[in-house]
């Protein structure tokens, strides 16, 4: 469908390549390209003006004789430009109050205000243990308040209840005078969506505001969120003292082109990015790397932390173990590598995060790629312990045996095993260098760079 | 989220509100929904309509400059870089055919061109055709399905149809809930909105729907699902599931696969579009909270961007306001006449 824009930045580079030298004439095609890119990820119109304008000005200030090719000399500094206006670095949440710390959350509807707060409570709790009191000001939408309440629940924090009949500032002052008296370190305070042109909507939440006198305010938004963005982030910004900005659904392929347009528009930093529904799926904003990553330089950095996180330590151990020990590669460790795979978070994760990937990818090769590895894993379950272990065991007939109980043809068998054979040579050439060595392999495999 | 329950909740706490919001427009009641859905769609119209009204008034003539403008005004409208250009090329074909000098003319020939492209989008959803006519929602999160079954189940009522609620999102927290609140409130049925909490199988409760609204003669089944992002590969084999279901339970079901989407996104919306109807292919769309924002444009890339072997999945119904009424079938000349304020 659409080429994201690290896509079409690859294109941009693919383009400018083999040309001796950066012209102002052909510096102008690839800005068009960036511009045009920017505009399919929804980055506002402003925005991109703005941004193309910088862009063009540095890149023709900029010695040509400096950089290798003239595609990394531009996207160098479509980059360097792009995390600046992304912010320098991740800014954490202030805490800096007398107690409670209150934070308030506004954002329009469906932004994921409810499913945020309960995200927070998991980050705070892993940052410090605080104690932690949420309250909801949603007196709107049926069962607002309960679906906080659950969200709490699962997040293990306090909850302060309200009745839809409250008037919320009234239960904004009832939930911080409690949280006053029990001690709690951060009151969090969920509100309604609310539409940037709804003033009755607006006044209450400044109302709200005042009387809570929150040290951190923010503004919820969607990355799916087209052009109005801009007019939203506007409006809030200029009813709220915002303090920071939680961008949601980044786990979408949308690019985060509402990320520009918020973040050019109020200069308030992105502190969260939202990755999933569960609890667990909040991740502190690096600008740097979502700059990396909408440029196509890939998330290798995240990438690397989220191996260490979810790598079971252990089964990497023993295949390296394996590896200096002379002692074969087997199905067994084969099976093992999939898993772990699976953990990181499925290969289209994982291609995201790989620079220039994304590009020769489609979503349907991934989906296809997926279930191939599910099959995989069915047809090395379906053989005996010795068989993983001594794989030139299978002949004929055991292949038959193994087809018939992974429910696949003796082709697909025979395929595993020259797919095998593979892995079990580049492990072989990999040697002891580990994941961060074997990302700057494939990362001076793939093209773009 | 769910906004349009701000005026449905009970009765007196709501009014202030409401009227401090409808000041300008009096008497919401009785004001025809030609009118509303202006209402609705004004900042729209005020971004397609004002720059291009100012445009004129600075611009006697078609030079390059109008063309530009033009452009800048479809883009912050969502219209999308492609249908952009396609709009701008089909304009700019069209003046030299017809050799058009004044702007004047250009925004005729501009309307005409909208029409001709969003005409295609007019399909209106005829339940009539089985019974039960199961309806099942799908979307990413927070789009507002769940806040357009209540007003769809409200709409169908008001023409006399029996209407079920399958409380189909198990995974959100308090989402059966909230379907539950407001069919108690309105009253209508809800299948499933007892659950304990959250999990479950969003299928068998769907599945128990569809058996008891045969069982009871109803005419409408409207079934809920979890909001769910298309790169979440799992959850949309899930839903692909949910339909298997559906199809188990009435071999002719579901009879409308609606994909709501939020007229705040942007270009993902075409992506979103694409992965659902793959996944269990969409046959209308509605396009929710079109009011009080900048869009609307996206329904021209919507138009312009579909499969060629087949016509585009038809826009069933837009939401222009939190009222219960102001979800509209879609229209596309009263669309387009409201996108130029007239």
């Amino acid at each position: 469908m659409f080429d994201n824009l690290t896509q079409r930045l690859g294109k941009v580079v693919k383009n400018l390549r083999g040309q001796g030298r950066l012209t102002e004439e052909n510096i102008q095609d690839a800005l068009r390209e960036v511009r045009v890119a920017l505009l399919e990820a929804d980055v506002a119109l402003p925005v991109v003006k703005d941004f193309i304008a910088k862009v063009r000005e540095k890149a023709l200030g900029t010695e040509v004789l400096q950089s290798l090719t003239p595609g990394q000399m531009l996207i160098g500094v479509v980059h360097k430009e792009l995390a600046a206006l992304m912010g320098e670095h991740a800014v954490p949440l202030s805490f800096a109050s007398q107690p409670p710390a209150v934070i308030l959350m506004a954002g329009l509807q469906g932004a994921g205000k409810t499913t945020t707060c309960g995200k927070l409570v998991r980050v705070i709790r892993q940052q410090g243990k605080k104690k932690i009191l949420t309250v909801s000001c949603d007196v709107y939408r049926p069962a607002a308040i309960e679906q906080l309440k659950t969200v709490t629940a699962q997040a293990e924090a306090d909850f302060f209840p309200s009745e839809p009949n409250q008037k919320p500032e009234d239960i904004a002052r009832a939930a911080l005078d409690y949280a006053k008296r029990h001690f709690h370190d951060v009151l969090i305070v969920d509100t309604a969506g609310r539409l940037h042109i709804d003033e009755a909507m607006m006044a209450e939440i400044k109302a709200l505001h005042a009387a809570l006198q929150p040290v951190e305010t923010l503004f919820v938004v969607d990355a799916m969120q087209g052009q109005d963005a801009v007019n939203t982030a506007r409006a809030f910004n200029d009813a709220l003292p915002l303090t920071g900005v939680v961008l949601t659904k980044l786990d979408g392929d949308a690019r985060g082109g509402a990320a520009l347009s918020v973040r050019h528009i109020t200069g308030k930093p992105i502190k969260f990015a939202g990755v999933g529904e569960k609890l667990g799926g909040i991740e502190v904003f690096h600008p740097e790397r979502m700059a990396s990553r909408i440029l196509g330089m890939g998330d290798v950095l995240s990438l690397i932390e989220e191996a260490q996180q979810a790598v079971d330590h252990q089964e990497a151990l023993k295949t390296v173990q394996k590896l200096k020990s002379g002692k074969g590669f087997d199905l067994e460790d084969f099976k093992s590598q999939i898993q772990q795979m699976k953990k990181l978070g499925g290969l289209s994760s994982l291609v995201d995060k790989l620079p220039g990937a994304g590009g020769k990818m489609g979503a349907d090769d991934l989906a296809q790629g997926e279930k191939q590895m599910r099959r995989v894993e069915g047809i090395i379950n379906s053989m005996t312990p010795e068989e993983r272990r001594k794989p030139e065991l299978l002949k004929a007939s055991r292949k038959r045996r193994i087809a018939t109980g992974a429910g696949v043809s003796v082709q697909e068998v025979n395929r595993l095993l020259t797919q095998f054979e593979q892995a079990r040579k580049m492990m072989k050439s990999l040697g002891k260098g580990g994941l961060s060595k074997m990302m700057r392999g494939m990362k001076g495999m793939l093209p773009g760079m | 989220m769910f906004g349009f329950f701000k005026s449905s909740k009970e009765p007196p706490p709501a009014t202030d509100q409401a009227e401090a919001q409808a000041a300008p427009a009096p008497e919401q009641a009785k004001t025809g929904w030609a009118e509303r859905l202006k209402v609705g769609l004004s900042k729209t119209r005020k971004v397609l309509n004002t720059p291009v009204g100012d445009l004129f008034r600075r611009h006697a003539h078609i030079d390059e400059d109008v063309y530009e403008e033009l452009e800048t005004i479809l883009l912050t409208a969502d219209v999308g870089v492609d249908a952009t250009q396609y709009l701008l090329d089909a304009l700019r074909r069209k003046v030299k055919q017809d050799k058009l000098t004044e702007t004047g003319q250009l925004r005729d020939t501009l309307r005409a061109i909208l029409l001709e492209l969003l005409a295609p989008l007019e399909r209106p959803l005829d339940i009539d055709t089985a019974r039960p006519f199961v309806i099942m929602l799908a979307g990413v999160n927070g789009a507002g399905k769940t806040t357009t079954i209540g007003k769809l189940a409200k709409r169908f009522q008001g023409e006399g149809k029996h209407v079920l609620l399958a409380a189909g999102d198990t995974f959100r927290a308090a989402a059966r809930e909230q379907l539950a609140v407001w069919g108690e409130r309105n009253n209508v049925e809800v299948i499933g909105g007892q659950g304990e909490g959250t999990g479950g199988d969003p299928a068998a409760v769907i599945y128990d729907a569809i058996h008891s609204a045969r069982a009871r003669g109803i005419d409408v089944v409207l079934a809920d699902t979890a909001g769910r992002l298309p790169t979440q590969m799992h959850l949309m084999d899930e839903i692909r599931k949910v339909k298997r279901v559906i199809q188990k339970a009435d071999p002719a079901g579901p009879q409308e696969v609606l994909l709501v989407l939020d007229a705040n996104t942007g270009q993902n919306a075409l992506a979103q579009i694409k992965a659902f109807d793959e996944a269990i292919g969409v046959t209308g769309l509605v396009l929710t909270k079109l009011d009080g924002t900048a869009k609307g444009g996206v329904i021209a890339a919507l138009a312009h961007r579909h499969a060629p072997s087949r016509p585009p999945v038809p826009v069933r119904f837009i939401g222009v306001g939190e009222g219960l009424d102001d979800l509209q079938p879609f229209r596309a000349a009263e669309f387009v006449d409201a996108l130029f304020g007239e």
